[in-house]
């Protein structure tokens, strides 16, 4: 079983979530993360989903999303080398006494603290999954108390072709 | 038949009418471009949502408006009439309850790739979401079983949407495609302006293969010693059925054609071995299992085909063609895939292909084989047998019917038993397996093809299932002939009871079951009962005679199975024979 990112570009229609969650819920496909936005092209949205799956699972996926009309292409970016970030707010249990440590590794993460409540501290972190997931298991100790990721969004570095 | 109405003009005349720019309504937007598309024939029934599409057809004459008496039997005729005639089956039918009483026929008609533009209408789009009267999400409902859908924002867009959807459902793989159209969109006024161009960039089906795949098929045909080709419903659909007769010929490989494949290639010629899979002839099977060269045009590599997937074929090189590439190594491992339309694929492949000159002791086994082992039963004096009676059938009709089934048994005896010639002439569920087919079915294919005679054969479980449709065989004088095979149970899964489930009969027990003659006759519809041979051929030569639809009822006997029987988890070498003489 491996990790797959994909890159689906698709017509900017009502329904077109829909669609492709649809195909992956019921052919058995996993979704680990979906985004969604708009692209460089007014009409098209592209959406980012890693899923995971040997190689003909990836095969299969691809193929039956070329099935929809409202996709227009399919790309998997983590065949090539790319760039992918994922945003996390995470509600950390702050008293005075340990605020010190906290900022510690935030700035050793190179995140920021978005807000500061009596008891806590909202820290934003940006980076590929694996430096949330460290962020988080740094933070564990403290106490989240709220936890929110945005998923994957990726591309293809400048100098790759797909 | 219905009668075509008198008013109508010619074609040339309507569509010069039709194609005029000006404000008119969403419905009428829908009926012109229905005809625009070539629309003969459409099976429906009305409701709230659908009352100003129902309106614009008063005393609307350019195409055949069949008012069915349930919106199952409406998508299921629309279904036959695509399936027989080739062209895309319309149905309509209100919001809500009408919607969703389509659901299994859009699902059948998907499975099977069966090209179908289903018209649903909806609540005012003021009123979605507000759980209004009537009101379902049929797109949301229906989108894993469409292949593609639409909901209707605004009249203007309707005629774009109708081109797309007809242009969708009938190229490539084909399928249903859905549009849904809320009550004000049907009644908003707009200009009409006719859209006669398709623009589609996610959708550009590969119809030409390439050609080094083809030239791999060629070169691999060459060395081959034991080449089987198995034919599906792939080369029905593309019309590739001369050219598949090229391809067999002019090579010489034995064919092996699935369920929906029945009538792509003549049964009678020597190189046919029938059909394969769980209730495949032994030859086919055994055939695929030592094959050494399987060549799948236009099959999906079903789960009833293939038995046990590990050990299917396993002595074979795989090559696929296929216009799905998705069907393309979904089940099968495959060595060759060419992606393209069965005809254009054969049609580059028959310019090189040649005489597949190491397998002559392959055809001779093969015809050992088949020889040795057809289709066989156990026939009687005492009781009435359903095989004799599908050949008694196939005979009295010279094998040149259009025979539609409903699912179970039955279905399996007259894949069996009536061996089909020509392309379309088999109407059959095959992928989902849906019971109150057979019979609507019959009656779209009857619209399709009014000079030939379509037989539906039907189990006494089946034909209850969609029995109301008599009516309108009767009121358009729809020469349909049925065939009831009337054994009191649920015979398809009695056999599973017996066999797998150690003879413990559940819930299938259908005795009681109204009386058929007396069901077609209430309905206006001729009936007539057999149970012994003679009885049998003589209802069923009275019935052929008879101007109008008419239905027979054959009591045969209860305990019949079908037979070779693969059970599910064994590889297809692994066959029950059951009792044969």
């Amino acid at each position: 079983m491996k990790k797959h990112t994909i890159a689906v570009l698709v017509n900017d229609q009502p329904g077109v979530l829909q669609r492709v969650s649809g195909l992956f819920g019921r052919r058995g496909f996993n979704i680990e993360s979906i985004t969604v936005g708009t692209s460089e092209e007014a009409g098209l949205s592209r959406m980012v989903i890693v899923t995971t799956g040997d190689d003909s699972t990836l095969e299969q996926v691809t193929k039956q999303l070329y099935k929809l009309i409202d996709v227009i292409k399919v790309i998997d970016l983590s065949a090539n080398p790319m760039v992918a970030r994922e945003l996390a707010l995470i509600k950390v249990n702050a008293e005075p006494a340990v605020r010190p440590e906290i900022l510690g590794v935030v700035e050793t993460f190179r995140a920021s603290v978005v807000d500061i409540g009596t008891h806590t501290l909202m820290v934003q972190v940006v980076g590929d999954t694996e430096k949330i997931d460290a962020m988080i298991e740094l933070l564990k100790p403290y106490g989240i108390r709220e936890l929110s990721r945005t998923g994957v969004t990726a591309m293809i570095r400048g100098n790759a072709r797909p | 038949m219905v009668a075509q109405n008198a008013t109508l003009k010619s074609k040339e005349e309507i569509i010069e009418k039709l194609k005029k720019p000006e404000v008119i309504s969403g419905s009428e937007i829908l009926l012109r471009s229905l005809v625009l598309e070539g629309v003969e024939c459409v099976f429906g029934y009305p409701g709230g949502a659908v009352l100003y599409i129902y309106d614009a057809m008063h005393g609307f004459s350019d195409f055949n408006h069949v008012l069915t008496r349930h919106e199952q039997g409406a998508i299921h005729a629309a279904d036959g009439y695509a399936r027989a005639s080739g062209k895309v089956g319309v149905c309509i039918a209100t919001s809500g309850p009408g919607a969703t009483n389509l659901v299994t026929g859009i699902a059948t008609a998907y499975m099977d790739s069966v090209p179908m533009v289903v018209i649903t209408g909806n609540v005012a789009t003021t009123l979605i979401g507000t759980d209004a009267f009537q009101e379902a999400d049929i797109t949301g409902i229906t989108m894993p079983i469409t292949k593609h859908s639409y909901l209707v924002r605004k009249a203007a867009d309707l005629p774009r949407i109708i081109h797309e959807a007809f242009h969708i459902a009938n190229t490539g793989r084909k399928g249903p495609v859905l549009i849904d159209i809320p009550k004000d969109v049907s009644a908003e006024m707009t200009m009409f302006q006719p859209v006669s161009e398709v623009s589609l960039r996610g959708y550009n089906p590969t119809v030409t293969p390439k050609k080094q795949q083809v030239d791999k098929l060629i070169k691999a045909i060459e060395t081959a010693e034991r080449p089987l080709v198995l034919a599906g419903g792939g080369v029905v659909y593309s019309g590739g059925h001369e050219e598949l007769f090229e391809f067999v010929t002019k090579s010489g490989i034995p064919i092996t054609t699935t369920l929906l494949g029945l009538g792509a290639f003549p049964s009678g010629n020597e190189l046919w071995l029938g059909m394969p899979g769980m209730h495949g002839t032994w030859t086919a099977n055994m055939a695929i299992q030592n094959a050494d060269l399987l060549i799948n045009i236009g099959a999906r590599f079903d789960d009833r085909v293939t038995g046990k997937l590990k050990g299917f074929a396993p002595h074979a090189k795989i090559v696929h063609i296929d216009i799905d590439p998705a069907e393309i190594g979904k089940n099968v491992p495959t060595d060759i895939p060419i992606v393209g339309d069965v005809k254009t694929v054969l049609e580059i492949a028959n310019k090189d292909v040649k005489w597949a000159a190491n397998a002559d002791a392959w055809r001779a086994q093969l015809a050992g084989w088949k020889a040795e082992k057809p289709y066989s039963y156990k026939d009687s004096d005492e009781v009435l047998k359903p095989q004799w009676v599908v050949e008694m059938i196939h005979e009295e009709t010279k094998g040149e019917a259009i025979v539609t089934t409903d699912v179970g048994q039955h279905q399996m005896w007259a894949a069996q038993y009536y061996k089909f010639n020509q392309p379309r002439s088999w109407v059959t569920s095959g992928g989902l397996g849906t019971m109150g087919f057979g019979f609507p079915s019959a009656i779209g294919a009857q619209m399709a093809h009014p000079e030939r005679t379509v037989v539906s054969i039907n189990g006494d479980g089946g034909m209850q299932m969609c029995a109301q449709e008599l009516a309108i065989c009767a009121i358009n004088n729809i020469p349909v002939k049925v065939a009831i095979l009337n054994n009191q149970v649920l015979g398809m899964v009695r056999q599973w009871q017996e066999l797998i489930y150690d003879n413990r009969y559940s819930h299938i027990d259908l005795a009681g079951s109204p009386d058929f003659v007396k069901l077609a006759e209430a309905y206006g519809v001729k009936g007539f009962r057999a149970s012994n041979k003679e009885e049998a051929r003589a209802a069923w030569i009275e019935a052929m005679n008879h101007p109008g639809p008419a239905v027979v009822e054959f009591v045969v006997n209860k305990g019949e199975n079908v037979y070779p029987m693969v059970t599910q988890g064994s590889t297809i070498d692994q066959m029950l024979m059951g009792d044969e003489e």
